[in-house]
């Protein structure tokens, strides 16, 4: 039996002083993005009761100028690009630093991540909570916000860059100490996220600096808005594996041990994380299946390409499904189902991420609709969409997080979970309300509601989607139920929580087929790097090419809000 | 041990030949539906400039154009927050060939219980074409966020 990790944990000398430092950005990182979730969240709340003609907006009017849109655009950038992003940089930070069993290469480097970003923060807060960045996350140009919410939004992307520099750093110094040994998964598994989202960025990168950030200052005259986009989606498919990943390491490597068992291969957890950063980038042009200006053909090669993820989600599933059967029964579970019943459902963090996972796949089913082409042109741009997103990022990343803190912030408070009740409720809250949320935006998108849209306010909001609306805000009532108790049994661990005398282990899941059980060559990173760049500019160079060569770049920017 | 391990390789494998071939055959799916049945989505269709408009075609003259018995073109221009046309008359069993821009930000065009839908973007051409066969009025709505009052932009198309 291999262990996942290669190093010891149970050690004589102190684990939380050794770690002090990587503690503590995580739990700034932390604090961070939790905040941010309580105030993008509130507004989804907003969002579903407008729907049903309930305009809680009118009585904020003074601080929301902007109203429903400006709501939404807090929503959006405060859910996945805040939340989403200081969670993982907290996160792979703690995993990184633990799996290696040593200190970042540079704290101080560690720091700067955390205030490049924050500094980013700060500056698009501003304009986006004076109205003026009513633009949505996606900030589509030539609808043009204030320069300094650009500004502020690529310094969040270009700090979170140093964590990956961080890792690869303190890689090396492993590597150094450690000749020979495999990568232990977890950070392995770190490692290939952040250098997939280094890589990604990239679209993103040169949008604002070439585009966007000179055509907003006021330096060159006009934009193009369908090169803009395709930039922007190079970067907004992959984004949603950067969110993915990191919850897939906790599945991955101590899902099972919390549930009593074991992660089934190890092995086919590297080969399906490697894929990942192969196919997550060259299939972003799913996301313009509508575009004009982008060619029929280039739009099916990624149709085909994205068709292709399916591979290692598939592979993830049924590795994660075999870890949690292996935990059944070594807990004395039988039968071909019953087995289930034997999970420690009473474990806060083993059950909110097994939740987590039931209502993803749902969302994984949901998505290939979307990507298949021409079904495509039912769905796009109606609730379909966001009834999915909210099982995969909404659910399956947010859930997975939460439920993650369940064990992480004791650790790192040094104080035990407040109540585990309050936990169970709340884990099961969100899956209900989410289920009974997300469903009814599927089936009103497929009724033709669109998204994005004020419909309460719409002229022609009809009877049948009037039938189904009210089910959409007891969803959303019910995950506002969960989100007062998450944010309560956190204030309440973290300020009365039972003290602990030292901090508790970090628990790995043990392998039953472990690293040493695959080949070396899957423990590599340039090979799949090359691969990677290789299939990004056979995907996507004709598309740049024909829209930059053919650019007028003359069109103007617009505030129409 | 051995036995084991080469139950958990059947075990893998096992997993590993469906996820393969599930993919396969949604590719297949997708492709024939793409160019046996002809559903597509919009392709290029050239660039425009948004600021003049007036002067080109055909776009100098929004509206509804019968080319031919049972065949339509509508020239269409969104902004900021309304279609023109904002009423479209064809008749029934007509093929219709839409070809739309935006003098301002980036709209969309859905058109309920038909396969329109595509991006109307500043500076390009989208050019969609779709059979309306059941009398009635259709509901045409922008489904991108354009401002402050996009919840408002629709329009009507009747096939009579
Ligand atoms: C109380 C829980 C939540 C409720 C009731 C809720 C509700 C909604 C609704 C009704 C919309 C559609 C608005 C529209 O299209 O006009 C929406 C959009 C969205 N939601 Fe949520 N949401 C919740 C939590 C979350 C979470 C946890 C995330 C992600 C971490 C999230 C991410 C998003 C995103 C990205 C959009 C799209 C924004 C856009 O189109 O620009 N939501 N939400
Ligand atoms: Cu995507
Ligand atoms: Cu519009």
């Amino acid at each position: 039996m291999a262990t996942i990790a290669a190093g010891r944990y149970a050690r004589e000398r102190e684990e939380s002083d050794v770690f002090l430092t990587e503690n503590r950005i995580t739990g700034a990182n932390l604090i961070v993005a939790f905040v941010a979730l309580a105030i993008g969240g509130l507004f989804g709340v907003f969002q579903a009761l407008e729907y049903n003609q309930i305009n809680l907006y009118t009585s904020i009017k003074p601080v929301l100028p902007g109203q429903y849109y400006q709501g939404l655009s807090l929503h959006g950038v405060l859910n996945v690009l805040v939340f989403t992003t200081y969670f993982i940089i907290g996160w792979l930070t703690f995993v990184g630093t633990r799996a290696f069993d040593r200190p970042l290469a540079s704290r101080n480097l560690g720091w700067a991540t955390f205030g490049v970003m924050t500094v980013g923060l700060v500056l698009a807060a501003i304009p986006l909570l004076m109205n003026n960045a009513t633009v949505l996350f996606t900030f589509y140009p030539p609808m043009k916000a204030d320069a300094i919410y650009y500004i502020g939004l690529t310094l969040v992307v270009v700090g979170s860059w140093l964590l990956e520099v961080n890792l690869v750093l303190t890689y090396r110094q492993w590597k150094a100490a450690n000749p020979g040994a495999r990568t232990p998964l977890p950070a392995f598994m770190a490692l290939v996220t952040m250098t997939m989202w280094t890589l990604c960025t990239v679209g993103i990168a040169a949008e604002m600096l070439v585009l966007i950030i000179p055509w907003s200052l006021g330096l060159v005259g006009g934009t193009d808005p369908v090169l803009a986009r395709t930039l922007f989606w190079f970067t907004g498919h992959p984004i949603v594996y950067f969110w993915l990943l990191p919850a897939y390491i906790s599945w991955y490597t101590m899902v099972p041990r919390q549930g009593g068992g074991k992660l089934f291969s190890d092995p086919m957890a590297r080969v399906s994380f490697i894929l990942f950063l192969i196919l997550s980038i060259p299939i972003g042009m799913h996301h313009q299946y509508t575009d004009p200006g982008v060619s029929q053909i280039w739009k099916l090669v990624h149709a085909v390409f994205t068709v292709g993820v399916f591979f290692p989600s598939l592979l993830t599933f049924f590795n994660v499904v075999a870890s949690l059967e292996n935990a059944g029964r070594a807990r004395g579970g039988k039968g071909f189902l019953v087995w289930i019943f034997s999970l420690p459902w009473g474990n806060p963090a083993f059950a909110t991420q097994v939740l987590a996972m039931i209502l993803f796949a749902f969302g994984g089913a949901g998505g290939l609709i979307n990507a298949s082409y021409n079904l495509n042109l039912v769905v796009h741009n109606t609730s379909w969409i966001s009834g999915h997103f909210h099982l995969t990022v909404g659910t399956a990343v947010t859930l997975s997080f939460m439920g993650i803190t369940y064990w992480l912030v004791p650790l790192l408070a040094k104080r035990e979970l407040f109540s585990r009740w309050m936990a169970l409720a709340q884990a099961w809250t969100w899956f209900v309300g989410m289920a009974i949320f997300s469903h009814f935006m599927h089936y009103l998108g497929l009724l033709g509601m669109p998204r994005r849209t004020q419909i309460g306010a719409a002229p022609y909001l009809n009877a049948e989607w009037r039938m189904w609306l009210p089910f959409v805000a007891v969803g959303a009532v019910i995950m506002f139920v969960s989100a007062i108790l998450y944010y309560a049994n956190m204030v309440l661990t973290i300020t009365a929580g039972k003290r602990m005398a030292e901090e508790p282990e970090v628990e790995w899941a043990q392998a039953v087929s472990g690293p040493n059980d695959g080949p070396a060559w899957l423990d590599r990173f340039t090979p799949w790097l090359v691969i990677a760049v290789v299939l990004i500019v056979i995907n996507y160079a004709p598309t740049l090419v024909q829209l930059i060569s053919t650019t007028t770049l003359n069109i103007p920017g617009v505030r129409s809000w | 041990m051995g036995n084991n391990k080469f139950m958990h390789y059947a075990f893998e494998l096992a997993w590993i030949l469906p996820s393969v071939a599930v993919p396969v055959a949604i590719l297949v799916a997708i492709t024939l539906t793409a160019f046996a049945v002809g559903i597509r989505v919009p392709d290029v269709a050239g660039r425009v400039d948004p600021k003049a408009l007036s002067r080109t075609p055909p776009f100098d003259q929004p509206g509804v154009k019968e080319l031919a018995p049972g065949r339509y073109e509508v020239a269409m221009i969104a902004q900021v927050f309304a279609f023109t046309p904002g009423e479209i008359r064809v008749k029934a069993g007509s093929e219709v060939t839409f070809e739309m821009t935006s003098r301002d930000v980036i709209h969309g065009v859905k058109i309920s219980n038909s396969p329109v839908n595509v991006m109307v973007v500043p500076g390009q051409i989208s050019r969609v074409t779709a059979k309306f066969d059941k009398p009635g009025e259709y509901l045409i709505l922008c489904h991108e966020y354009c401002g402050s009052g996009h919840h408002v932009m629709a329009g009507r198309l009747i096939v009579e």
